[in-house]
């Protein structure tokens, strides 16, 4: 049977407030982010405006502000904030034992 | 010798002792009791080690039941004899002694094992955990015995012992993994307000800190960070976290997760067999507190000697014990979606009060500093009451909001008495304010200027507002806000910085009452500008606080690929440069070469996994970081002047290289451009420039403000000078200026504007010591900033961050990153 969640490695990878990337052969490519308070979230790594690669903009609370135009996504539901309207795909994370565990069904989602 | 059912209990702690205590005291005479214990003594209370450990109490101290418990109560205590297994089917258990006992009720109480990081080391003698009386033993022996002591753990535990061991005169350092102490129980802000207390009593705190192998010729001699480090201790405690003992259960075949599975009345898969305490797993939660347990012990003696109850889980509050340190959390910190944060920073006092509302409940809730109302939100938020009418003062605590009294920040004011203090930094009470208030003082400037509150820090702004409105001047403040997160100015939190000596984000958020936990993303990247500034030599930039381009060191483009432009000085090239800089593009699939408007050459379409090879190459070619993406010195534009041009009158071209040569690497308010022109004709475009010189037959013309992006501004002549040195001389000055005094992300043309070109010229023409001295900051600070981020980061500095964490193949499991 294949397992549900995919183990990608130690929490401590992660930079606290940064993010950073898993790409998915022939699928999207994923960020994965780490907040102040440790929590790890991830989504699809395009910003629902221009496709901007989230994982490179700046982390605060539990949102993220795109690199591109500074559009402000929720790490929590993938929704764009205030007056912009848009949504990028979630990705479920848990951790366990200090791994990073991520959504298999929803990592592989889009891939050929 | 009686035939009332025997139960046996496995463990003789907190849990185990308190589940016996609740059955005899809804039926003593239902069970004969036999307790198994591992260690060679009575129940005692482990969270009083800490107080022992630090010589507050003695053992007698916080023994709970002692020997005539036992006696009365008619229990066996097996004390030193650890269970070694169960046998479900004879019911029976075997400890180590060789001794068997059958059971009719078994109850398993084996609490947790510590956690021990698997380095290198870790079995040396010297290396300690803290967990029973035995630890507390070779720690206090340690500590007679002097010197230093680490400690691996920033959390509860690891600060205890450290605390303790501290007391006890050892030298002591504490090594966390994660960026702020104790994060799970305390979120950013709060846990550096913590580490800043600790170091002020003399520990050392290294956050962020991986250990990579405790060192030692039979015995500690020390420990070893991934970075390199090495600290000498004479001990080593390890507490980075607990795991439920489950081995025995799991041997005898119990249903196990991360704990022994129990419903809710603490029956395990086995009805004959329940657990208790630390070691269980019930409804997927495991606690690592008393307060759970006691809930837990109530509900298996309800299940098993009276009315089931059943138990619902448990939500936890912590309260650091460290001495003098008051610090509480309860709940859920993290935010999230429909979660609004209540923060409130009260900088003289060293308070820090964040209350996270959701819905109109309270679901968490973190206190620095104060405590006194830790209880009632912690209630507010068992009871999940509905506290939509007291939110406005939610944050001041019981005696404002839940007395009834009042549910607004203005009564809450009103409520002062007369002799409170409002300004902290002045001494100035809710009288003196009023009675200048009342003497005509009508605006917040006023009062600052009347009575002094308010007028340093700045911090008791919001309470002097509030008075203001008490006494019905109702009034906005002329002057925007830094941001949303902030009633304070740019202006405001630079002069802060400088006059309280802030050093860190936090710090500056703490003094001045920030309201959000962590910032935004406009006022992290001013802030660590505006940190840079102030303390040049001692400034740890916050790359998380940067904006991507700076973080990367590259531009980021519309597909995600970054632009790369080496620096050419004043626009000068050489064959060889161009070579390696063609090398580095077809190695690195390089879509596009232009020439920037500022002379250079930019690199498109680089993988972000590329940029520290592609660095690496252009720096061994010789080229450093054109700091195209940053906010910082960019270019300086030249003409060719005298030397080949038949108009020039000077070496516009040697100047520029001089000028970019002295400027380059220094961060800015906003991106910051140079010309050098070698005549007026003025064909490097000198005149819509941040800073532009032309040059002329008797001299150099110094201009300055110009911009040549949206607002298209013409600069203005700053003066004339007659040698190069005092055109660097005034260039130095005039960056330092505009450094120091500008808003982040003004360009200098608004900034110019708004103070006038009349200031500008008293500060860098009229006065010149202060120019003088302006200049000789400018270059204290390029002392420590002119650094090639290429070359660091090329070496291997962060340059994990530009890889990808993992690679999801087709069917693949993936491994974890390099
Ligand atoms: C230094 C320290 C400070 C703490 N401070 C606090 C605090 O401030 N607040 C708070 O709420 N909590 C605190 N805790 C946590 C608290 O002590 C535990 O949550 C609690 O003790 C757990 O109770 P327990 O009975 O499950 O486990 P324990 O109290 O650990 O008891 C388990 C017992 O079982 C014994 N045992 C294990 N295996 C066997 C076996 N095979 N045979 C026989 N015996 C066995 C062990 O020797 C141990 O005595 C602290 C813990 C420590 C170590
Ligand atoms: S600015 Fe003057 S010196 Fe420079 S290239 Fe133009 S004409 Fe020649
Ligand atoms: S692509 Fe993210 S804001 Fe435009």
């Amino acid at each position: 049977m294949i397992a549900e969640w995919l183990d990608i490695g130690p929490v401590d990878q992660l930079p606290a407030l940064g993010a950073r990337t898993l790409p998915v052969q022939g699928g999207e490519e994923i960020a994965i982010f780490r907040t102040a308070n440790g929590q790890v979230y991830a989504l699809i790594n395009k910003c629902p405006h221009k496709h901007g690669p989230l994982s490179q903009g700046i982390v605060h609370d539990t949102t993220v502000t795109c690199p591109l135009h500074n559009w402000r996504i929720s790490l929590l539901t993938g929704e764009a904030l205030g007056e912009d309207k848009g949504c990028v795909p979630v990705i479920p994370v848990k951790i366990d034992g200090g791994s990073i565990l991520i959504g298999r069904r929803e990592a592989l989602q889009g891939m050929a | 010798m009686s035939e009332r059912p025997h139960l046996v209990v496995i463990g003789n702690g907190m849990a185990g002792c308190r589940a016996v205590e609740e059955i005899l005291a809804r039926d003593a005479g239902k069970f004969r009791i036999t307790i198994f214990g591992a260690e060679p003594r009575v129940n005692y209370n482990r969270i009083m080690l800490s107080p022992l450990l630090a010589g507050e109490k003695s053992f007698e101290d916080i023994v709970i039941n002692g020997h005539d418990w036992y006696d009365k109560n008619g229990i066996e205590l097996v004390a030193g004899d650890s269970v070694t297994a169960i046998d479900r089917v004879a019911k029976t258990i075997a400890a180590k002694s060789g001794r068997i006992e059958s059971y009719d009720k078994l109850l398993i109480a084996t609490g947790s094992d510590p956690f021990i990081i698997p380095v290198p080391g870790k079995d040396l003698p010297g290396v300690i955990s803290f967990r029973d009386m035995d630890d507390v033993g070779a720690m206090l022996e340690a500590a007679n015995r002097g010197g230093d002591a680490v400690v691996i753990g920033g959390g509860l535990l690891g600060l205890e012992a450290a605390h303790g061991l501290s007391l006890r005169n050892m030298k002591v350092t504490v090594i966390h993994l994660m960026p702020t102490l104790m994060e799970r129980q305390l979120d950013e802000a709060a846990g550096w307000l913590l580490k800043d207390a600790l170091e002020g009593r003399g520990q050392t705190i290294l956050t962020g800190a991986d250990t990579a192998e405790i060192y030692g010729e039979g015995k500690v001699e020390g420990i070893r960070l991934k970075d390199g480090r090495e600290i000498p201790a004479s001990i080593v405690v390890m507490a980075v976290g607990i795991r439920p003992a489950t081995a025995l259960a799991k041997e005898a075949g119990l249903a196990i997760g991360r704990g022994i599975h129990v419903d809710d009345n603490m029956v395990t898969s086995d009805p004959d067999i329940l657990a208790v305490g630390e070691c269980v797993e019930h409804d997927g939660n495991v606690y690592g507190l008393v307060a759970p347990l006691w809930d837990m012990c109530r509900s298996l003696a309800d299940g098993l000697v009276a009315e089931p109850k059943g138990y619902r889980g448990s939500v936890t509050s912590t309260k650091l014990k460290v001495a003098g340190l008051d610090v509480f959390s309860a709940g859920d910190f993290s935010g999230g979606e429909g979660c609004e944060d209540i923060v409130l920073r009260d900088a003289t006092r060293g308070v820090y009060k964040r209350v996270i509302v959701k819905g109109d409940k309270v679901v968490g809730a973190v206190l620095y500093g104060d405590t006194a109302d830790g209880n009632w939100y912690f209630d507010l938020l068992k009871k999940q009451e509905d506290v939509s009418d007291i939110r406005d003062a939610l944050i001041f605590g019981q005696a404002f909001a839940g007395g009834g009294a009042s549910a607004n920040p203005i009564d809450a004011v009103a409520a002062l008495s007369d002799d409170a203090e409002i300004c902290g930094c002045n001494g100035v009470s809710k009288g003196q304010v009023m009675a200048c208030i009342s003497g005509g003082a009508g605006s917040l400037d006023a009062v600052r200027s009347g009575c002094k509150a308010s007028a340093s820090c700045g911090s008791c702004t919001g309470l002097v507002e509030n008075l203001l409105k008490l006494a019905g001047h109702d009034e906005e403040r002329p002057v925007k806000p830094m941001c949303k997160c902030t009633s304070f100015t740019h202006e405001d939190v630079r002069k802060a910085i400088v006059e309280k000596e802030l050093r860190v984000i936090p710090q500056v958020m703490q003094a001045l009452s920030w309201s959000t936990p962590d910032g935004c993303s406009s006022c992290r990247p001013a802030l660590n500008y505006y940190l840079l500034c102030a303390w040049p030599e001692s400034h740890v930039d916050d790359m998380q606080s940067r904006f991507v381009n700076e973080r990367m060191h590259a531009n980021i483009q519309k597909d995600g690929t970054y632009s790369v432009v080496p620096r050419m000085w004043g626009g000068v090239t050489t064959p060889d440069e161009l070579r390696a800089i063609a090398d580095a593009c077809d190695k690195y699939k390089a879509r596009m070469v232009k020439v920037t408007g500022g002379q250079r050459l930019d690199i498109f379409g680089i993988k972000k996994e590329d940029l520290p090879a592609i660095w690496a190459d252009l720096n061994a070619a010789g080229m450093v970081s054109g700091h195209a993406y940053g906010k910082a010195l960019r270019t300086v534009k030249t003409c060719v002047g005298s030397e080949w041009c038949r108009f020039g009158t000077q070496d516009s071209t040697g100047l520029g290289i001089k000028t970019e040569q002295m400027t380059w690497g220094s961060w800015m308010p906003h991106k910051f451009k140079i010309a050098v022109s070698g005549c007026p004709r003025n064909c490097a475009e000198a005149t819509i420039k941040d800073f532009g010189v032309i040059c002329v037959d008797s001299g150099y013309e110094l201009h300055i403000g110009g911009n040549g992006g949206i607002h298209l501004r013409g600069t203005d002549l700053l003066c004339k000078v007659a040698t190069e040195q005092e055109a660097l001389d005034y260039c130095a000055a005039f960056i330092q200026l505009y450094r120091e005094e500008a808003r982040y992300l003004d360009r200098t043309a608004p900034w110019v504007e708004r103070v006038g070109l009349e200031y500008v010229k008293t500060r860098i023409v009229d006065d010149g010591e202060g120019r003088a001295e302006l200049a000789r900051r400018f270059h204290h600070a390029q002392s420590f900033l002119q650094k090639d981020p290429w070359a660091e980061r090329a070496a291997g500095s962060e340059a994990h961050l530009h890889q990808h964490i993992a690679e999801i193949r087709p069917f693949a499991v993936v491994g974890g990153a390099a």
